[in-house]
């Protein structure tokens, strides 16, 4: 029982953070986790895998949120920076890096669902390839291709501030 | 240095740090020769801070007593003390748990055919009735009066494996009965207290067969038959944890 504890513990503030990511806002994301943790408490003597509790935790996670968006249409558009604290971001740096930070965000936000799970597990999660490839039920070869896309169009979208310009040009005009 | 090209996968494994340091510095020095691919993985070593930094700050938040998991598991004991509304939580996580990709449940159907079938299916019942048995999981604990009762049964010297490197220790065995007679039943466990079945009798068809695998919702086994005696052992860990052991105890037996 305390070996559950122990090892389930440590990774909450993970599963928050990836559960932010698949769901519109921090309420639903945290009552993911909670689901996630009844889960896993519930399940812990059955594991197949007695290795690592992180991967495992972060799969029931993963699939939790697959079947939720399946029945109600909750999907995220967007990790807001309120929703990644905005008030320990404030704090911490300085309002150029707050800015970009808000901009990295928002185009994590715009790749496609896949490829944001694998980039958040891999970059973001520490898991390896193959945990990752767990996580989401699919070969390692595919979790390669889908890391590879991302940090593309990632890059592609960073690279590219066409999409700024226009978001300022429409908000100049809104103001009269 | 090794000649191998460098990959695709290689430049991101060496944005994620996931390469071995030799393969790494390979990695490294091929950059500095080339320094387009250069920028490019800079690129996403910057993306990947970038992503951490922005993010870092929702895992430092306060937890919200929601996720308190002391208070979770605490829950979870309380409601599970009516038996009725256990199965029935049971059963509905079983579906559940069901669903989530390839993880739990991957081939309930998975067996081997023929006599190792039922062998396997053996196994599996004694792993199933005496592993969870907290009373008495195990007629005999002493190993030497053990392999004498077992032996004497089964009409032929059998003999105990001994899983003691791989971190098994025995706990005892007895005989049990099945459709084709008297077969031993061996129990192992860990450190953990995972238990382990092994099941050894004489077969009446497949009297050589190679190691199959079998698995069910939560176990798995490695079942075979070497010149007339069927083995099979049976745990609660993963495939690839098992047949080490399965590979074991089937060169211990082969040494008799």
């Amino acid at each position: 029982m305390s070996d559950m504890l122990h090892q389930i513990e440590p990774v909450i503030p993970a599963l928050r953070r990836y559960a932010r990511s698949l769901v519109r806002n921090r309420a639903a994301a945290d009552d993911l986790v909670q689901d996630c943790l009844e889960r896993a408490v519930s399940h812990w003597d059955q594991r197949r895998d007695t290795g690592s509790a992180k991967s495992w935790l972060f799969a029931i996670l993963h699939n939790l949120a697959i079947n939720q968006f399946r029945s109600a249409s909750a999907r995220i558009q967007h990790v807001t920076i309120d929703e990644a604290g905005e008030h320990e971001i404030g704090r911490a740096a300085e309002q150029e890096q707050k800015l970009m930070y808000q901009d990295v965000l928002g185009k994590l936000a715009r790749l496609p669902d896949e490829q944001r799970s694998v980039l958040l597990l891999i970059a973001v999660e520490d898991l390896s390839y193959a945990e990752a490839a767990k996580v989401l039920g699919i070969p390692i070869g595919t979790v390669m291709s889908r890391l590879s896309r991302a940090r593309e169009r990632l890059q592609q979208e960073l690279e590219n501030p066409a999409d700024n310009q226009q978001r300022n040009v429409v908000q100049l005009r809104s103001i009269p | 240095m090794s000649n191998r090209p460098i990959s695709e996968d290689d430049l991101h494994a060496y944005v994620d740090h996931a390469l071995e340091p030799e393969r790494q510095a390979e990695v490294a020095a091929y950059l500095e020769n080339h320094p387009d691919v250069a920028k490019r993985v800079a690129a996403f070593s910057d993306q990947r801070c970038w992503l951490r930094s922005a993010l870092a700050p929702i895992a430092e938040e306060p937890l919200p007593p929601q996720l308190n998991l002391s208070r979770i598991i605490e829950s979870r004991r309380r409601r599970t003390s009516s038996s009725s509304f256990r199965w029935a939580i049971a059963a509905m996580l079983m579906l559940a748990i069901g669903g989530i990709s390839g993880w739990s449940i991957r081939s309930a159907t998975e067996a081997p055919a023929g006599g190792l079938a039922a062998l396997a299916q053996e196994a599996s019942d004694s792993y199933h009735v005496y592993a969870s048995d907290h009373t008495r999981p195990v007629e005999l604990r002493d190993s030497t009066e053990l392999v004498a009762w077992v032996s004497s049964r089964l009409h032929q010297p059998v003999k105990l494996p001994d899983l003691s490197k791989s971190g098994y220790r025995l706990m005892g065995g007895r005989v049990v009965p099945t459709a084709h007679g008297p077969a031993a039943m061996f129990m192992y466990d860990d450190d953990r207290g995972d238990r382990l079945v092994v099941l050894t009798r004489p077969m009446t068809s497949d009297q050589n067969a190679p190691m199959a695998p079998h698995s069910g919702s939560d176990f798995t086994g490695f079942s075979w038959a070497d010149g007339g005696m069927g083995y099979s052992v049976v745990g609660p860990g993963a495939a690839e944890q098992l047949r080490p052991l399965a590979n074991e105890i089937r060169k211990q037996a082969q040494t008799i």
